[in-house]
């Protein structure tokens, strides 16, 4: 059964104010998720206020300046600060984001940012990814081949064939899709989830992977696959503007088309 | 740590609503509220078979305020699970999963449930000699 509500040691609490630096110009406030977990306290939001005359223009800056010259126990996830890495997906201003490529000034008021959401906290805005990892292992993500490879060749795929993986290759495992589905929420322990589902769909796509019919078995069932609803959360979410719904749709057809 | 003592971070709290959600979360609901209003509608039927005294009860509480009030509620609840189911049935083949698309397809399905709505309801008095 779904819980609607956090549970008593998730509660958030009102936690420091750090004020704007002096002679400020442009101050906007950030109200960050801590959690510690070194601490026996409940989570708790921080306020940060920061000058964006002397700060770079996405949300990700504003995070790191926050940790360079306010607190340095602020504990995030970053690496290529261009959208290609998928480590700083965290939610920003209501909805699932990667943080370097939300530029600050498209959100009014104060910039609420908390971790990816109905995830354990490992501190502060880092998720627990372990489950999200486990289920993209779970779908075998990999050529699987009966037929030996020609000896002297790659296996070849027809620019025809190869297109059909366009919109699918591309994923950056960020889980800002699954992470902002309802249904994941309620059910992510049995239901794959839209990251893993569009990658089971980019092997299945594949026109060199020969275990197709396998992989649809592996998914027929009520929770993995189908607890997809349709809400369409994911595709809106994509920091990457794929389309998981889609993809989860085509797999849905498959598993019709083969009856 | 053990995973149980983390905390679980804030979902429906803090995640802004979105057409998407909202619009399935009410297709939900309606179907909800169809199959509540179904038991009404079977109570309907059971008085007008039972005779004229209990089918006039049963006259006088769909016709109250309250009972109308329901019969609107129901009637949209009816037409917007159709919009919407339409939108189901063009995902199932395949269609209109583009970002664009799903916003316009919702916010038709809102509309023409209230258009519907409106209608019949205007058809119903008219029918009636009320208008």
């Amino acid at each position: 059964m779904a819980e609607f509500a956090l549970p008593a040691n998730s509660k958030i609490r009102k936690g420091k104010d750090h004020a704007a630096p002096d002679g400020a110009g442009r101050p906007k406030k950030f109200r960050i998720y801590r959690w510690d977990p070194d601490s026996d306290e409940t989570p708790r939001i921080d306020s940060f206020t920061v000058d964006l005359d002397d700060c770079g223009p996405m949300v990700l800056d504003a995070v790191i300046k926050i940790k360079n010259e306010v607190d340095s126990t602020l504990t995030f996830r970053r690496s290529c600060r261009e959208g290609v890495c998928g480590s700083c997906a965290m939610n920003v201003d209501g909805t699932n984001t990667l943080a370097c490529t939300r530029f600050i000034d498209d959100i009014r008021g104060d910039v609420k940012v908390y971790p990816l959401p109905h995830m354990k906290v490992v501190k502060d805005l880092v998720p627990d990814l372990t489950d999200a990892y486990a289920q993209y292992a779970a779908i075998e993500p990999w050529l699987k081949t009966e037929t030996p490879a020609p000896p002297d060749a790659e296996r070849l795929q027809s620019p025809a064939d190869r297109e059909k993986l366009d919109g699918l290759w591309e994923c950056i495992l960020c889980f800002c899709c699954t992470t902002s589905c309802p249904s994941y929420w309620w059910n992510g322990d049995r239901y794959l989830g839209p990251a893993a589902l569009l990658q089971a769909n980019r092997w299945i796509a594949d026109s060199r992977d020969e275990h197709t019919g396998e992989r649809l078995d592996a998914l027929e069932d009520p929770f993995r696959l189908y607890r997809c609803h349709t809400i369409m959360n994911c595709t809106k979410a994509c920091p990457k503007d794929l389309n998981p719904a889609r993809a989860i749709g085509a797999i849905k057809q498959r598993m019709v088309a083969r009856r | 740590m053990s995973n149980r003592d983390r905390p679980l971070s804030p979902h429906l709290q803090v995640y802004r609503p979105q057409i998407t959600s909202v619009l399935s979360i009410a297709h939900r609901a309606t179907g909800v509220v169809l199959a509540a209003g179904l038991i009404l509608l079977l109570w309907w039927l059971a008085a007008a078979a039972s005779g004229p005294d209990a089918f006039g009860a049963a006259q006088d509480a769909a016709g109250s305020f309250l009972g109308r009030l329901f019969l609107f509620g129901w009637t949209f609840a009816l037409f917007y699970h159709l919009c919407n189911g339409i939108r189901h049935l063009f995902w199932d083949i395949g269609r209109g999963f583009e970002l664009g698309t799903v916003a316009l397809t919702g916010w038709l399905a809102v509309v023409g449930a209230a258009a519907l709505t409106g209608l019949s309801w205007v058809l119903a008095y008219a029918a009636m000699g009320a208008l």
